[in-house]
């Protein structure tokens, strides 16, 4: 016999015997069948893009990121070229697509670019991150990132200022949508790496005082573009 | 050799009278009950949420066979290797072994409680690999030569200042009170043992059957780092963690945090699903799940308590407990420490050595109110307690309690035996806390009361007939 079969007989022979019903404190009755989305107990979420995009602001600067809601593309340059300069930024990690690409060129910094394997010691040196993403996630105020969509898994966790490019209508109301969303985007070929990012990296191991940038990027900045 | 009972009650009594370590955890306590209030307080229903987590993990318990082999199907079809350990020997074994084909001299780990159970850092130092804890608290207490205080804040028991000197005497950094300095400190010792490790070794919180993927659940960004730039990621997954569907995420990641660390979701949520594919920049050329039984199949057989299995390890249930505030983490002697490792260390390691647990509870019940999946923790107490007296019974108690019930049976016998207590009651006091006294157990720290020197029956007979 191999270990799974090992393994799945015990859990067959265990499994003979049903469970006690379960302790709920509803009504005792037939088994309810399961709700197809907890959307209606988790926090909510406003029904409009604008709402959306306001609780996304409220979550993410409560998670310490910064968030900055552009009119045009030039505003995100102009913004990204501000950070650059009060960060010193020398040299940028990135990956290609419409956003960073455009962003870039005007932004005339050393690059590493992830696409096609980069060198880990340049990436590591690098003074920020740029990035596009999957979803923004009013409800949590999170950043989901996948492999092909955010240049690979270290980019966006490995230098110490996380720069994310997002469209508006990248938006999405809870995580349960953004889930779907990825479900039908990849269509079972999922990339092997997919991550909600919620504020920059944080600690809070020692007496539950909070620190920012434990291991990750000690600074999250969403640009949000039309 | 010292009983596991005996070294229970011996550490117990040391931590219950350590005020510096009572005012420690309550400090770090009450911030996270003020932030978990709030966070569940955002949700529209957190006790229907709390319902639906149950049942969907119920259902994932229930038909536990099938789960696991679509997640494991749905993995291996994309070029992860699965390993199916029935045991901790098995898992150690193979871990080892991936280590020793791959030649790695140094290994990454992010913070695995399963690891913990299997003795995994041990197993490698013995056949030569370095094992480098990458989260913080995790790694001062691999500093200090220590298990892990909690199941999620690991250093909870230290103060900055401990921190500072260890780190001072172990890295040779310069002394600190900024828990921002010595969060640093550790930030780039581990930055070199990132780029250096061969391998990353994880846990895992969830694996999803329907996609074929583990979810991991972090703050730091270390298991991150863990997972991605080794050429090797082994994670090790208890068989329990499955869910059902990839959308039972959207329940499961914020609830986790609430409950567990009092935050409305954890900085990184990750999800992996195989080795680097083509195309992708980076990631690990070799991905391993080692899927551990190591007796849990045993919990899952014992219907009555099979909903422990439904625990995600949030530590929600040990934040609560006023045993675990009191004794402390490390008193346990247990991986899983608190309520929930009451009830399943029995389980997993024998009822008879690890009975003990079960009574360092006052059924208050916290636990199962702060459970986020609706595990019956205090009840499961109460039902190790009859197991372990089933197989050997214990006869003073039985004779106690049988003569406890002849006479609550008899008003008579009750008033009579009132009256003697009445009468005993001087007599008692002379004694009392001394070897002499059969109260002792409980008079040789606490007060006893006194009974009334009239019985409410008795007024009650005077009031009617004056």
């Amino acid at each position: 016999m191999t270990n799974r079969e090992v393994i799945l007989g015990r859990i067959r022979e265990a499994l003979k015997i049903a469970a006690p019903p379960a302790l709920h404190e509803g009504p005792p009755g037939p088994a309810a069948p399961l709700p197809a989305s907890p959307q209606k107990w988790l926090p909510p979420v406003g029904e409009t893009l604008e709402e959306q995009v306001q609780l996304f602001r409220r979550n993410a600067e409560e998670l310490k990121a910064e968030f900055y809601d552009c009119t045009a593309l030039n505003e995100a340059i102009q913004y990204l070229k501000k950070l650059a300069a009060t960060g010193g930024w020398k040299n940028i990690g990135r990956h290609r697509g419409e956003l960073t690409d455009a962003v870039a060129r005007e932004l005339g910094l050393q690059e590493v670019l992830t696409d096609h394997g980069y060198a880990l010691n340049d990436l590591e040196s690098c003074d920020a991150a740029l990035t596009e993403c999957d979803a923004l996630v009013a409800q949590t105020g999170s950043v989901l990132v996948s492999a092909p969509g955010a240049g690979g898994r270290a980019l966006s966790v490995l230098p110490p200022h996380h720069v994310v490019l997002a469209r508006r209508n990248q938006m999405v109301p809870d995580l349960g949508a953004a889930l779907r969303g990825a479900q039908e985007k990849f269509k079972g070929q999922f990339p092997s790496f997919l991550s909600f990012i919620s504020g920059p990296s944080r600690t809070g191991d020692i007496e539950r005082i909070l620190v920012l940038g434990a291991h990750g990027p000690k600074k999250l900045t969403v640009l949000l573009l039309p | 050799m010292k009983t596991h009972a005996r070294q229970f009650n011996e550490s117990a009594r040391h931590y219950t009278a350590d005020l510096h370590h009572r005012e420690l955890i309550q400090k770090a306590l009450a911030g996270y009950y003020a932030r978990r209030d709030e966070f569940k307080s955002r949700f529209q229903s957190w006790p229907a949420a709390r319902d639906l987590a149950a049942d969907i993990k119920r259902e994932a318990i229930n038909h536990l066979d099938r789960y696991l082999d679509e997640f494991v199907s749905r993995l291996e079809a994309r070029g992860t290797k699965v390993f199916w350990a029935p045991g901790a020997k098995e898992a150690r074994d193979y871990i080892i072994g991936v280590a020793q084909q791959h030649k790695v001299r140094s290994v990454i780990k992010s913070k695995s409680m399963t690891a913990e159970e299997i003795h995994l850092n041990e197993a490698l130092k013995q056949n030569g690999f370095e094992v480098v804890e990458s989260d913080l608290g995790e790694y001062i207490v691999q500093l200090r030569r220590e298990p892990p205080y909690h199941l999620v804040f690991p250093a909870m028991h230290l103060t900055r200042r401990q921190i500072s000197d260890l780190f001072h005497d172990r890295l040779g950094s310069e002394p600190t009170n900024d828990p921002e300095d010595l969060t640093m400190i550790a930030r780039r010792v581990m930055r070199r043992k990132y780029c250096e490790a061969d391998m990353g070794i994880s846990g895992a919180n969830f694996a999803i059957a329907e996609t074929g993927m583990i979810s991991i659940t972090e703050n730091e960004g270390n298991a991150r780092l863990t997972t991605s730039l080794p050429k090797v990621h082994v994670a090790l997954v208890g068989i329990e963690k499955v869910l059902p569907k990839l959308s039972d995420l959207a329940l499961f990641l914020p609830m986790l945090a609430t409950a567990g660390a009092g935050q409305s979701i954890t900085c990184y949520n990750t999800l992996y699903g195989g080795p680097r594919q083509p195309g992708e920049p980076d990631g690990p050329e070799e991905f391993h799940v080692v899927l551990l039984d190591n007796r849990r199949t045993e919990l899952l057989a014992d219907a009555e308590q099979r909903d422990a299995l439904h625990c995600i390890r949030c530590g929600a249930c040990l934040n609560v407990c006023p045993v675990f505030k009191n004794v402390g983490g490390h008193s346990y002697g247990t991986t899983y420490q608190g309520p929930i490792g009451s009830v399943i260390t029995p389980h997993l390691r024998g009822l008879q050595d690890w009975k003990h647990l079960s009574q360092a509870s006052s059924l208050c019940g916290a636990c199962t109110e702060a459970c986020p999946v609706k595990i019956n923790l205090h009840h499961h107490l109460l039902h190790n307690r009859r197991n372990a007296v089933r197989v050997y019974p214990a006869p003073l108690d039985n004779l106690l309690q049988t003569t406890f019930v002849f006479v609550m049976c008899r008003p008579g016998l009750y008033q009579l035996a009132a009256r003697l207590g009445r009468l005993a009651q001087p007599l008692q006091r002379l004694i009392r806390g001394t070897v002499l006294d059969p109260l002792r157990a409980w008079t040789k720290t606490r007060s006893f009361p006194a009974l009334a020197e009239k019985s409410f029956r008795d007024r009650w007979r005077e009031r009617k007939t004056p």
